[in-house]
């Protein structure tokens, strides 16, 4: 940094893009972003929105259902591709939580003022994507209520669990993923628990929220110990972060399958995953803000980092997708060289261009300043990434698994209808949770964002 | 501002959580001991069989040898329950009128065989074999206790997946001279450590990774 400029930080920039829109004070934050939980009446656009997502959740219900009855039969898998839809939606989900946790972990320890008004729903979105992510291994064991051999038990049958299976270690990783997640979210809306109960009117909100706030008093003695509790499960997150998306991929990379055994994986797919986070937080919060008029909290300057972020984890991504193509035809080995061939060239090569057009040539427009700050383009864009992160799973699983080692063993994938329904259905009820939650939970972090306003108040002055 | 919980809530919510936890960790316990339990296992309960027919009588007091009625033990992977007409070499003299046998007699007269009803049910998916066990030298009470002391017979062991581990992770205590596989009475003598690592070797058993492989039992 060179010394005649202002530090990125510094006052100055920070007035010019601001993360918090100008005049606010203690009381306008609190009741604008609590307000939206306890007095504004239920849009009707909001009904709409929770029907067609509840109407999806319930095909996904009915997928699962008659999953549980016919068996995984009906399903467009079959050997030499035993892993389809369940597996590429797995990994989608659990990619997408990644950005929740970084905005509220890393970048908490980082110090980052900007994660402040986006962290909370950030947060959430982690929790459902986890939540989806869980359903598609369980419903792809084809005996889901035998799921509990994964778990190391004291079993009558003398056994462990295979612990050299990358399958077991991602029962360990998203479990404890889920579960720091879901602590950390629970913990960080603590404080703001208490401001609702002391917002309510009527008796069974008060009582609801009073029993989640855990007896919130606001004293010096619950901050230290807030404080304490946060900075530790923000140190516990900020691994999770890196490691469970290395776990999924050695789902892949422990495999000698061609196309997979790369060391590149893990590293590729920690920055894919927060690739399509990230697209996925900018694809909530657009309507987000829009819908409630929160763009005084969630300011173009949020909206800008995010697309910054994912231009970053584009690159590096498009850095893998180059040193997979390069490494495999560098290598040699026939059948690496043959898997490059059929991606560029195979039944499934679409699918490999849609992911290039996707995932690396469209999110350079991201280079330019105006398309950054226009929202319209950035909400199309998370989209075009959202999808981009799907096909890139969906290249690695099928491809490699219908071009084997031996030409007897290759075969063909097509997802059928129930694919289908489950993966939409999931979105449906990914989407419900965050109506659902919008609703009763406040979206944006209450406390800390008066935090904010104290510490801009002061840069003012 | 009224209070919107009485005092006493702290107490309650403390406790509410502290005994969540407890009750969950005692549930969890409590499917796991069921799991062992004889409710589930079947271990050591008898059961009503057609004829009342005495392991203890025929065995203990008569000593009759195992494979007088179970014939095919030694040669095949069910050791056999014998034909009406095994009982009928004796009881067509002994006791041929006595009003409990009267389903053995009729069985016979009618050529309708008599059901008894089975103890040691392992599951479908498990591949047991009789044959191989009694020829390495593993007796009839290892697994099915003294059926000579057993007036109706019941299940000595849980037949659990661990005890079928327990015994083929370390087969040497539970190997017998082979003239000692059918004693009722054979107890591992002070010097089985030797003597088991020994038959081993002798009677060429499998590794325990061959013993203990998936494929050796669920085939």
């Amino acid at each position: 940094m060179s010394a005649g400029q202002p530090p990125i930080d510094s006052p100055e920039i920070r007035r010019l893009t601001p993360v918090l829109g100008p005049g606010h004070t203690f009381r306008s934050v609190t009741d604008k972003i609590s307000s939206i939980v306890l007095t504004r009446p239920t849009s009707f656009g909001w009904f709409v929105g929770f029907a067609i997502a509840f109407s999806l959740t319930g095909l996904m219900t009915i997928a699962i259902g008659w999953l549980f009855t016919k068996g995984v039969g009906i399903w467009g898998i079959n050997i030499p591709i035993g892993w389809g839809f369940a597996i590429v939606n797995f990994v989608w989900w659990i990619g997408i939580g990644h950005a929740g946790t970084l905005i509220s972990a890393i970048l908490f320890l980082l110090n980052q003022k900007w994660r402040t008004s986006i962290n909370r729903f950030a947060e959430a979105m982690t929790l459902f994507a986890v939540a989806c992510a869980g359903i598609f291994p369980l419903i792809h064991t084809g005996r889901p209520w035998m799921a509990f051999y994964m778990f190391p038990y004291p079993s009558t049958m003398s056994l462990w669990p295979q612990f050299r299976s990358p399958l077991i270690w991602d029962v360990f990783a998203v479990s404890t993923y889920g579960t720091v997640s879901l602590l950390f979210w629970f913990v960080g809306l603590i404080p703001d628990l208490a401001t609702l109960r002391d917002h309510a009117v009527t008796k069974p909100k008060q009582i609801i929220y009073g029993m989640l706030a855990l007896g919130w008093r606001g004293s010096v003695r619950h901050w230290h110990r807030y404080q304490s509790a946060y900075l530790l499960l923000a140190g516990l997150a900020t691994p999770l972060v890196l490691s469970v998306h290395t776990v999924v991929s050695f789902d892949f990379a422990i495999a000698i399958v061609p196309g997979w055994h790369t060391t590149i994986f893990p590293p590729y797919f920690v920055a894919g995953a927060i690739y399509s986070g990230f697209a996925m937080v900018l694809t909530i919060a657009i309507p987000l803000r829009k819908a409630y008029g929160l763009e005084d909290f969630i300011t173009m300057r949020h909206l800008d980092n995010m697309a910054k972020v994912m231009l970053a984890t584009g690159l590096i991504v498009a850095y893998g997708y180059f040193f997979e193509f390069f490494l495999s035809l560098y290598s040699g080995n026939k059948f690496d060289v043959y898997l490059v061939q059929q991606r560029l060239h195979g039944p499934y090569a679409p699918f490999y261009y849609a992911l290039i057009l996707c995932n690396i040539l469209t999110p350079q427009l991201l280079w330019s300043y105006k398309l950054r700050h226009n929202v319209a383009f950035l909400f199309f864009m998370s989209i075009v990434v959202n999808i981009g992160m799907w096909l890139e799973r969906f290249v690695i699983v099928v491809i490699s698994l219908t071009r084997d080692f031996v030409p007897s063993a290759w075969g063909r994938y097509l997802p059928t209808f129930w694919d289908w329904a489950t993966l939409i259905g999931t979105i449906g009820m990914f989407v419900m949770l965050l109506f659902l939650f919008v609703r009763v939970l406040p979206a944006i972090s209450i406390a800390e964002m008066r935090e904010l306003v104290a510490e801009t108040s002061e840069d003012e002055k | 501002m009224a209070q919107i919980f009485h005092r006493s809530t702290n107490f309650i919510s403390r406790f509410s959580v502290f005994s969540a936890l407890f009750l969950i960790g005692f549930a969890i316990l409590a499917v796991l001991a069921a799991a062992r339990s004889p409710y589930l296992t079947r271990q050591n309960i008898t059961r009503e069989q057609p004829v009342q027919f005495s392991h203890k009588h025929h065995v203990g007091d008569d000593g009759i040898d195992c494979r007088y009625c179970h014939t095919s033990v030694e040669t095949s992977a069910v050791a056999g329950i014998p034909p009406t007409k095994t009982c009928m070499n004796c009881h067509s003299v002994l006791f041929n009128n006595v009003g409990y046998l009267e389903p053995v007699r009729e069985s016979y007269r009618t050529d309708k065989s008599i059901e008894w009803v089975k103890i040691h049910r392992l599951a479908d998916f498990v591949y047991f074999n009789h044959s191989i066990h009694v020829n390495k030298g593993v007796g009839c009470t290892t697994c099915h206790g003294q059926v000579d002391q057993m007036p109706l017979v019941f299940q000595a062991n849980t037949l659990l997946m661990q005890w079928c581990l327990d015994c083929h992770r370390n087969p040497a205590p539970n190997l017998r001279p082979m003239d000692k596989v059918f004693a009722m009475d054979w107890q591992p003598g002070p010097h089985q450590e030797e003597l088991g690592q020994q038959f081993v070797k002798e009677r060429n058993l499998r590794t325990t990774a061959e013993l203990t492989s998936c494929s050796t039992c669920h085939r």
